[in-house]
């Protein structure tokens, strides 16, 4: 009779041991649970993106996005382990597992979604690769760059978008191609270029680290190229998708309502449906994704609303926000409803 | 019993002419020999002169130490954009410096990066001396590599723990080429054995076949294959750390390179070394631990030397792997956007720090030659 109670007791001890392991119903949240981290893949040298600062701690827009993520399903922020990969070996990173996701200031198309076994799960930097000329040249557009010496990185996409808007167009130019960045900016600066073509993120930050200079050079209106960089998880574990994903979007609502790192604890009293669920007061919102309920309390009391992320890691750089803003400012990062 | 011994005086030795010069009369024949001479003499002085001043001038004189950060703490570099082109901008070294040697190590326990660098140049400085060349050298380094892995790591004696992948900079760079080295040489020795044995064919064709294709195919191809094809082989999740897969890479790199070096050091030893080995009744390792290797590796010192260098810079290919050694650190450092104008300083730095490495390096070797060489000399 005892050791019946006993072998009972332990069987039920067993069950519950592997509910606690096996209650999100995804394999990468369960390993990321078990390991206590959450392994971010990041570029590791890109300003605004990932690039650890003097002191060695990782700053940027993608090394946010990463702690949000850790914030929400671990509860903190501080357990991101950030993993830096090359533009080579990226892809094998992650579908080997030595990362669970990637936030690599990756291009999101349909070559990577279709041939790589990964999908992309948010955007959260609209890019696009512009010009950027000096102001003496008096040049409008793009259009008017016919027969132009075009300093632009070597290998890049970059190189491809520039080749093929002149094609498309028409226009002859004569590329200077220079693999080290500031070797390629020296020569843009001492006139051995006409313009300069890169992200135009990345020239916008440029042109502002001229300082009183800026004024001088001049980012042409006329975007070439659509580069949509977001994150990337493996295919077929949807659940870790969602949560990605929602995270993401969590973010974006709590911009939308105004609810920032500072106040998100007087947010817990409002009586607005949506923020009610945002902060896992009802709709088990947390539960549906297989996390705590207090997800988004989390990533957003941790690591601030995307506008937030945004000022402090890309603002300092002269990075306008321009089609970063959310939709209903003219922008494109729109989040659907959470309910 | 007494024996008697002649002594015979030696006579004194007449002294050598006077060979030196005063320091005028050496510039004379050497320098100012002929009109050509002078002439190139002079040209080749005041490049060297006007290079020296506008060096000086620009690391010195014009440039810029320190700059001030604004009320939020973020650095303003208009100092440095003011001077450039005319004077360094050393502040660059003074922001980033703990960054480039140490990596992503923690801040607060970067002290402990710091002693590793000291313990490895201790290290290097005890095995150096051949006053220390003896058994119980192995223990020494048994000890000094415990304590830094206990250093690196931490986890224990109240010390914080610290992933391998936070670590970086000088102490990546020192533990590549330290164990790189350290393992390859003894496996190259036996693979050089292996490849020059008579007796055991097998083991002489995989010597062949692994020299053959490890040197057949590039390092950063090696790297490329322990970085991104093995873990495709691996169960998900069931990784090797990224640093351990590429020090063995460079471990069996390196010992095929220092193999070859070896084996011309065997073939150049006369066959009467062995014959005589044999007829003492030596057994095979007693005849090439004895009287062959240090007979060969004597010979091969230089090209030894001239590999162990090349290594040492060559561990700066892990950046194409995202490992953050000193090189990569510098870069990172680099991408910082108010300091990417700033290179020359760092590469300057960079630079410096693995010269001082290398020429300690290649001095040590050539006093080692001509202390060993000395009975092959008279």
């Amino acid at each position: 009779m005892n050791r019946l109670f006993a072998g009972a007791l332990a069987a039920g001890a067993l069950l519950t041991a592997t509910a606690a392991f096996a209650q999100s119903g995804s394999a990468t949240i369960d390993a990321i649970v078990k390991r206590g981290e959450l392994n971010c893949g990041v570029a590791g040298n890109s300003p605004m993106f990932s690039l650890p600062d003097s002191q060695g701690v990782m700053r940027g827009l993608d090394a946010d996005s990463c702690r949000a993520i850790a914030a929400a399903i671990l509860g903190d922020a501080k357990k991101t382990k950030f993993i830096p990969t090359t533009a080579q070996n990226r892809f094998t990173a992650l579908q080997s597992g030595e990362v669970d996701l990637l936030y690599r200031s990756t291009t999101w198309t349909l070559g990577r979604e279709g041939n790589l076994g990964a999908m992309f799960a948010s955007v959260n930097f609209y890019d696009g690769t512009g010009f950027l000329v000096k102001a003496s040249l008096k040049v409008k557009s793009a259009k008017e760059l016919d027969g132009a010496t075009v300093c632009v990185a070597p290998g890049t996409s970059t190189e491809l978008a520039v080749a093929d808007y002149f094609r498309v167009h028409k226009m002859k130019f004569t590329p200077v191609l220079i693999q080290d960045l500031s070797e390629l900016q020296n020569a843009y600066l001492s006139g051995r270029c006409d313009t300069y073509s890169t992200d135009s993120s990345g020239l916008a930050g440029f042109r502002f680290q001229q300082g009183p200079k800026a004024v001088e050079h001049i980012l042409l209106p006329d975007i070439i190229s659509k580069e949509p960089l977001g994150a990337m998880v493996r295919k077929g574990d949807d659940k870790f998708f969602d949560i990605v994903r929602w995270t993401y979007f969590a973010t974006l609502i709590a911009e939308e309502y105004g609810i920032t790192q500072a106040n998100v604890d007087e947010a817990l009293k409002s009586t607005v449906p949506e923020i009610r669920r945002l902060m896992g007061l009802e709709g088990d919102m947390g539960k549906a994704l297989g996390v705590d309920n207090k997800w988004a309390y989390n990533a957003i009391k941790q690591t601030g609303n995307f506008g937030e992320g945004w000022d402090r890691n890309v603002t300092p750089y002269g990075v306008p926000r321009g089609i970063n803003n959310l939709w209903n400012n003219g922008g494109l990062q729109y989040a659907p409803p959470m309910r | 019993m007494s024996a008697t011994v002649n002594h015979i005086p030696m006579p004194a030795r007449a002294e050598p002419k006077l060979l030196s010069l005063g320091p005028l009369e050496w510039a004379r024949t050497n320098l100012f020999g002929s009109i050509w001479s002078s002439l190139v003499t002079l040209a080749l002085g005041y490049f060297m002169l006007k290079f020296a001043v506008g060096f000086i001038d620009w690391a010195l004189i014009k440039s810029v130490w320190t700059v001030q950060s604004d009320a939020a703490g973020k650095l303003d570099p208009t100092a440095c954009r003011i001077v450039k082109g005319e004077g360094a901008c050393w502040a660059v070294i003074w922001d980033k410096y703990r960054f480039i040697l140490f990596g992503r190590y923690p801040y607060d326990e970067q002290w402990r990066g710091a002693i590793v660098i000291a313990l490895f140049l201790a290290l290097f400085v005890v095995s150096a001396m051949r006053r220390f060349w003896r058994k119980e050298l192995a223990y020494i380094w048994i000890a000094t590599l415990t304590t830094i892995g206990v250093l690196m790591w931490g986890g224990v004696f109240g010390l914080v723990y610290v992933p391998q992948d936070l670590w970086g900079g000088l102490p990546i760079t020192l533990i590549l080429s330290t164990f790189g080295l350290a393992f390859a040489f003894p496996l190259a020795v036996l693979v050089a054995l292996g490849r020059r044995s008579t007796t055991l064919p097998a083991v002489k064709f995989i010597c062949v076949v692994y020299i053959e294709l490890i040197r057949g195919v590039p390092l950063i191809s090696l790297l490329f294959m322990a970085s991104v094809m093995f873990p495709l082989f691996m169960p998900v999740g069931l990784n090797p750390d990224k640093l351990l897969r590429a020090q063995v890479a460079i471990i069996l790199f390196a010992a095929a390179y220092l193999a070859e070096v070896v084996r011309g050091g065997l073939q150049s030893l006369p066959k009467g070394q062995y014959e005589a080995a044999d007829a003492l009744g030596l057994t095979y390792w007693q005849k090439m631990g004895q009287i062959i290797l240090p007979q060969a590796l004597r010979t091969v010192i230089p090209p030894l030397v001239n590999t162990f260098i090349g290594f040492f810079k060559d561990t700066s290919l892990v950046l194409i792997i995202g490992i953050f050694d000193l090189l990569t650190s510098g870069k990172v450092a680099l991408a910082e956007p108010i300091w990417q104008a700033y290179s020359t300083e760092v590469y300057l730095m960079l630079a410096l720090i693995y010269f001082c490495f290398c020429f300690a390096m290649a001095r040590y070797s050539r006093g080692l030659e001509r202390e060993l060489g000395r009975s092959v000399r008279r």
